[in-house]
């Protein structure tokens, strides 16, 4: 079967050679005009006059469009319709499009894109969370506030008590593709669309209110995109619709794409978040109660920050049962940048809250973070293969039963050395009797917990232990340079918290030749989704991947579908191929069924070859044969996730279909005259399922963990007093070079199968290696605490700046 | 005017205009899209090309690449990897076989890095990729990849002409010699000399400067060799201007080891392929990472104007900020460093260790005789507007014993040196607490002990 194979991506070749192609490289007919944004020089006001003279006198420039130029909707916003794509005349943040310039060339329409002579009356922007809060700048009406059990009593009778506060810092994605759009006039009015987008459902949407026409006249395709990381789930928006409208009054084909300063000033990025905790917790370590709140800056428009924010309370457990928590979330308007979705969508920022508890816990009891985080670690799953909680209605199919022999196995595999995934149904787990409690503060019980025994084994594979006590001897003996190590474990809820998200769709063809085309609702953004899912095609009609013809994603193909987010891309359109395929795949059983006179059951299909009982014929025949007696042989696939349901004002409910699960341990060394730093060492456990593709997955372990180390480490956005981003460009902005990647770094998928019912037993692995960067961060400040007595107080991004601070904080 | 080169092999000839970049004319004249544009500035690497000439084979960033720059050279691109019959080039495979490639958009880049690095028998891995940026993988699978085709034949295609032979009539202003660019210079004092293009890149790709008359005239001089020598006086090295950095790195690697590792977290190996001393000291950035060092040297600088050359000690230039000692049509025409400077250490401070601005860059030089302190030369970049010595904490060290307690004294002493600026890069107490640090690292560094995260293992 294709599936669990290390195949490599299926445009590897194209990489390597130049050849994949990505919106900008896309021919276009010759005639095709080029955009760019005029943007504000101010982050707050209104605009009092408005010169674009220069800017239509500028060489090449066809046409300038602001506000009142475009025939319809002035709105590119993915929630509430608060962001219009040029400006009405109020500014709100500094690098705000307020016209656009259609030019013959791209430097062209940048060039005059600059000679706009534009008078503001300038206001005071909202730029710190102080400001907001003093101005009650905030989406909804008040914070969103989850409880469990009596927090204040839980803290008032607390052993022992701290509070504390952590301010991380936002993420640019730096997706190395930059937006980019295309969009060809049809006729009649309708009209193509080509999007670096990972929502091409949202882009045809806002691209038909623009133009004023039904969902059925824009057709929008993408192939691929140079990197998403949820940076272009919705800021593709106003590029599609600017190539679209132009394109409606030029009649000519319209191409855009940001240039880098223009969109790292333009668009949204990660979410910063301040969590204030406040916690009680007894002598050994164990929490009784926790009262976080976190603020974080959501910028001038809503976008997708309530979910964001959402999704940081729904982590703020992490993989700690909290007896009683209560998580209040204040979610802040500022004069910034719309931020936006981020691989983690607010999990990263609301577990790093806990795991900054646990460190913080640890530190004034004097005891091994690891052992206190094993301590408030929630029970263990009860047995194996169980769902995580609720009823799966929908049962195996007697062919989807792996190889269940190793049962008592439970060891990672490495499958860096391309083994991973052999062994993948998981043994019993030590019988446990389930506690009470064990339930999240959103009202969920965590079923699927493995964390016990997934740590266990990485300690042991890590010499935790051993490092540790060398890491203590190494600080003994240096004055200036120190070591650090940090455990830390990940526990991430998979689902769209909008539970009616959670479908897809799939539309196979099987041609009389038996090669099939695929096509599905997924985008590919790097993350090896589209071969994931043409292995589980495969892996459906027996048949040898090359068979399959992956083909871009279209909404002309698969209506109506959800955004490649969320890591749910191969849970939901891997199961929507499968029902596909499967529907042909009985069509042709049947057929050939009652030609040879057997039980549609007697014919299977494997090997390249479809036997009816004993006899073979090619899947090609097979097809043929099933044309010829006028079977169709296309079909459509759809899936929901079942069990789903969350009231997410009452913060109630089982928002996830299960969890994700990993760990990982960090060392490193710091300078404490300078406070620079390296990562030495990183060895990662992690929980994929039965993997899929484990080379594939391996790829986002290794990735994902390298950008959440880059997040709280090198990755600081800086914005001046006037609410200017400093940051950029790769010049200011530094994202981690090929040398800042642990030069140890050892990477194993977990031995296990996903007891939730989903594609091959696999679990979702886009977002959840991310948060693995967590752990450089608390290694940096186990480094700083062997600098004196005091609680370090690291915060993020941890700069050489800020680690030389935590030095002295430790010193204090 | 019209350029010639070879092309992947095939002779082309382009008439154009001097700030056209290699990357656009690629993409949008020759479909050529495989070489990507993700920064436009330099910074990631993804319009990596190779480039053969009298230095052998580098990679330079097409992007800040002036088509001029290129005239009777050999380029290839990605898409000339792979044979003629389409067999994938060692390097291609490799990334395939490890998983490299992920979103794919870098990967062009990449490739043609780890091609040049396996042409010149590299494996300092992390130096030859250090200039392209990858948000997906992290890395490590990529660099697997390049480990795994170490060794492997090169393909015979990939070894360029140095100077290919396509006739040499060029009508670019590509003065041939030091006589020519001072004629040239004075006759456009308000033009801009252009070598390796990596600041004046910038001045087209992000500020359009050459649509506003802002660079006059320009010359580039990437083809007059003698700036282009390194001379051994004996006890000195005359260093010509346009001399690159990847040069000035293999010239000092023995001679001042420090020198020489700061050199290699100068940029990245595209820019420093690029970038000449000449043009990191003339600019007069308060950032640029050569004239801490050269300070702390005691190196000279040759001036010239017209046929009037003068010498100036290399602090002297700087006056202050966007202000040097050059007059309109006078140029760098080389420095001369000693050539025996034991005690110098580079100390470069930035948010990331490879490719990045310094914060602070702190460049010592201390002569202890007898356990007493007889000459002190300590320069710092980043913490004023121009490169400047730390007079005071060096008179502090003067005549003293060579000891912890004269550093603390000087370290206070340093304080009133500068008064530095915050920015997106540090904030101004951090940078004088890091110079401070420099200084006390230096004095443990001189010491014999392990001062240097780099050198740390787990």
């Amino acid at each position: 079967m294709s599936v669990s194979k290390p195949l490599p991506h299926d445009a590897a070749k194209l990489h390597v050679t130049g050849t994949a192609r990505y919106v900008d490289d896309v021919p276009m007919p010759s005639g095709t005009l080029h955009l760019a944004f005029g943007t504000s020089t101010i982050a707050r006001g209104t605009i009092r006059s408005m010169n674009l003279d220069a800017v239509k006198n500028a060489p090449g420039v066809v046409a300038v469009l602001t506000a009142d130029d475009l025939p319809f909707a002035n709105d590119v916003s993915p929630s509430i319709h608060d962001e219009p794509m040029l400006s009405d005349g109020t500014i709100h943040y500094l690098g705000q499009p307020i016209f656009l310039v259609v030019a013959r060339t791209h430097l062209q329409a940048r060039f005059a894109a600059r000679q706009a002579d534009i008078d503001y009356t300038k206001e005071t922007p909202i730029l710190s969370i102080e400001d907001a809060l003093a101005a009650d700048a905030r989406f909804e009406d008040g914070p969103r506030i989850y409880t469990k059990g009596d927090v204040d009593a839980a803290l008032t009778s607390a052993p022992n008590r701290l509070t504390g506060r952590l301010e991380m810092g936002g993420q640019e994605h730096f997706y190395l593709e930059g937006q980019a759009a295309l969009a060809l006039p049809q006729e009649g009015g309708d009209m193509v669309v080509q999007s670096s987008t990972q929502h091409p459902t949202e882009i045809q949407h806002k691209v038909a209110e623009s133009l004023g026409v039904a969902m059925h006249a824009v057709r929008v395709e993408i192939r691929r995109m140079g990197g998403g990381f949820g940076g272009k789930e919705s800021q593709g928006n106003a590029l599609a619709v600017s190539c679209a409208v132009a394109a409606q009054l030029t009649g000519k084909p319209c191409k855009m794409r940001y240039d880098r300063d223009d969109d790292m000033t333009i668009t949204g990025k990660r979410h910063d978040f301040r969590i204030d905790y406040d916690v009680g917790f007894g002598a050994d370590g164990r929490l009784t109660g926790v009262d976080f709140t976190h603020y974080t800056r959501c910028g001038w428009a809503q976008d997708l920050s309530l979910p964001v924010a959402d999704r940081a309370m729904l982590h703020a457990d992490n993989a700690y049962l909290l007896p009683a928590a209560r998580i209040t979330s204040h979610r802040l308007k500022t004069n910034m940048q719309s931020a936006t979705a981020f691989r983690g969508f607010g999990g990263p920022q609301g577990m790093f809250g806990i795991e900054r508890v646990m460190d913080h816990v640890a530190h004034v009891l004097g005891q091994d973070p690891c052992e206190v985080r094993r301590i408030n670690y929630y029970a263990a799953a009860p047995t194996a293969g169980g769902p995580s909680g609720g009823s799966f209605p929908a049962k195996m199919k007697p062919e989807e039963k792996i190889e269940t022999a190793d049962l008592a196995r439970r060891s990672a595999v490495n499958a860096a050395s391309g083994s991973g995934g052999a062994h993948r149904f998981g043994g019993a787990h030590s019988p446990t009797t389930p506690k009470r409690d064990n339930t999240t503060p959103y009202d969920m019980d965590v079923t699927d917990f493995i964390l016990h025994e997934m740590t266990d084994k990485l300690l042991n594979d890590a010499d935790y232990d051993a490092r540790q006590q060398a890491v203590s001897a190494w600080n003994n003996s240096h004055a200036t340079l120190k070591k650090g190590i940090a455990f830390s474990p990940v526990k991430f809820g998979i689902s769209f918290t909008l539970t009616h998200l959670n479908q897809a769709g799939a539309l196979v063809h099987v041609y009389q030749d038996g090669s099939v085309q695929l096509n599905h609702g997924g985008t590919e953004m790097g993350q090896g989704l589209f071969q994931k899912v043409a292995q589980v095609a495969a892996s459906r009609f027996g048949i040898d991947i090359t068979s399959v013809k992956i083909t871009a994603t279209d909404t002309g193909k698969v209506p109506n579908t959800s955004a490649t987010a969320a890591s749910s891309g191969t849970d939901l359109n891997g199961m929507a191929v499968q029902k596909a395929c499967d529907i042909i795949r009985d069509r042709i059983a049947a057929c050939l069924a009652e030609l040879h006179e057997v039980k549609p059951n007697a014919v299977t299909f494997r090997d390249g070859q479809v036997f009816v009982d004993d006899q073979g014929m090619s899947f090609a025949a097979a097809a043929k044969i099933a044309y010829e007696n006028r079977v169709s042989l296309s079909a459509t696939g759809f899936y929901k996730t079942p069990d789903v349901a969350w009231d997410r004002i009452a913060g109630k409910g089982r928002p996830f279909f299960y969890f994700a699960y990993g760990a990982a341990i960090s060392e490193v060394v710091i300078d404490t005259l300078t406070g620079e730093n390296r990562l030495l060492r990183v060895d990662v456990l992690h929980d994929a399922g039965a993997s899929l593709n484990p080379a594939l997955d391996i790829g986002q372990i290794e990735g994902g963990y390298v950008q959440g180390a880059g997040w709280l480490t090198t990755e600081e956005l800086v914005w001046d007093g006037a609410g200017r981003l400093r940051t950029h460009a790769p010049s200011t902005y530094k994202i981690p070079a090929c040398s800042d990647r642990p030069e140890v770094f050892n990477v194993s998928l977990w031995d296990g199968e996903n007891p939730a019912e989903t594609i091959y037993r696999s679990k979702a692995v886009g977002e959840p290696p991310f948060m693995l960067g967590i752990s450089a961060h608390l290694a940096l400040a186990n480094a700083c605490t062997a600098c004196g007595a005091t609680y370090p107080d690291l915060q993020a991004p941890a700069t050489a700046q800020e680690v030389l601070q935590a030095v002295k904080r430790s010193r204090a | 005017m019209n350029i010639t080169f070879l092309l992947n092999g095939e002779a082309v000839e382009v008439d154009t205009h001097p700030t056209q970049t290699l990357l656009d004319w690629l993409r949008e004249t020759q479909s050529l899209t495989g070489t990507k544009e993700g920064c436009n500035e330099g910074d990631c690497g993804a319009c990596s090309v190779m480039i053969t000439d009298q230095n052998g084979a580098r990679t330079l960033n097409a992007c800040i690449l002036f088509i001029p720059q290129l005239h009777g050279k050999s380029v290839r691109t990605v898409e000339g990897l792979a044979a003629p019959d389409g067999t994938l080039h060692p390097v291609q495979q490799s990334m395939i076989d490890n998983h490299g490639s992920q979103c794919g958009f870098c990967t062009p880049g990449f490739v043609v890095s780890m091609a040049t690095g396996h042409l010149n028998g590299r494996t300092d891995h992390d130096d030859v990729l250090a200039g392209n940026l990858c948000r997906c993988t992290g890395y490590a699978p990529i660099v697997r990849a390049a480990q795994a085709s170490e060794g492997m034949p090169v393909p015979d295609h990939m070894r360029d002409p140095s100077r290919p032979d396509l006739g040499d009539k060029t009508d670019i202003p590509a003065p041939e010699t030091s006589d020519a660019v001072a004629a040239w210079y004075m006759a456009n004092p308000d033009g801009t000399l252009i070598a390796g293009a990596t600041d004046v890149g910038l001045w087209v790709t992000k500020d359009f400067r050459n649509k506003t008359g802002k660079m006059g005239e320009v010359a580039f001089l990437n083809r007059c060799t003698d700036l282009q020598q390194i001379d051994d006086l004996g006890d000195a090295l005359r260093i010509g201007a346009a001399v690159t950095m990847t040069d000035v790195l293999a010239a000092v690697r023995t001679l001042h080891p420090s020198y020489a590792n700061m050199i290699r977290r100068y940029g990245s190996e595209q820019v420093r392929n690029a970038a000449t001393i000449g043009g990191n000291i003339a600019n007069g950035s308060p950032i640029g990472d050569n004239p801490p060092a050269l300070i702390a040297l005691d190196a000279t600088l040759h001036l010239r104007h017209g046929d009037t050359r003068r010498d100036v000690p290399i602090a002297d230039f700087f006056i202050e900020y966007g202000k040097q000692d050059r007059k309109a049509g006078e140029f760098v025409e080389a420095v001369t460093i000693p050539k025996s400077a034991p005690a110098l250490r580079c100390y470069k401070l930035s948010k990331r260790f490879d490719q990045d601005i310094s914060a602070v860059c702190g460049c010592f030089n201390v002569t202890v005789e007898n356990d007493t302190i007889t000459s002190a030369c300590i320069a710092f970049g980043g913490m004023a507007g121009t490169p400047k010595r730390a007079a005071l904490a060096e008179a502090a060290l003067l005549g003293r014993p060579w000891s912890s307690n004269t550093i603390e004294t000087a370290a206070i002493a340093l304080a009133d040196d500068f008064q530095p600026m915050s920015d997106m890069r540090a904030s101004a107490a951090y940078r004088m607490e890091a110079a401070q640090g420099q200084l006390r690292r230096y004095f443990d560094d001189l010491n014999g002990k392990q001062t240097n995260v780099l050198e740390v293992r787990a």
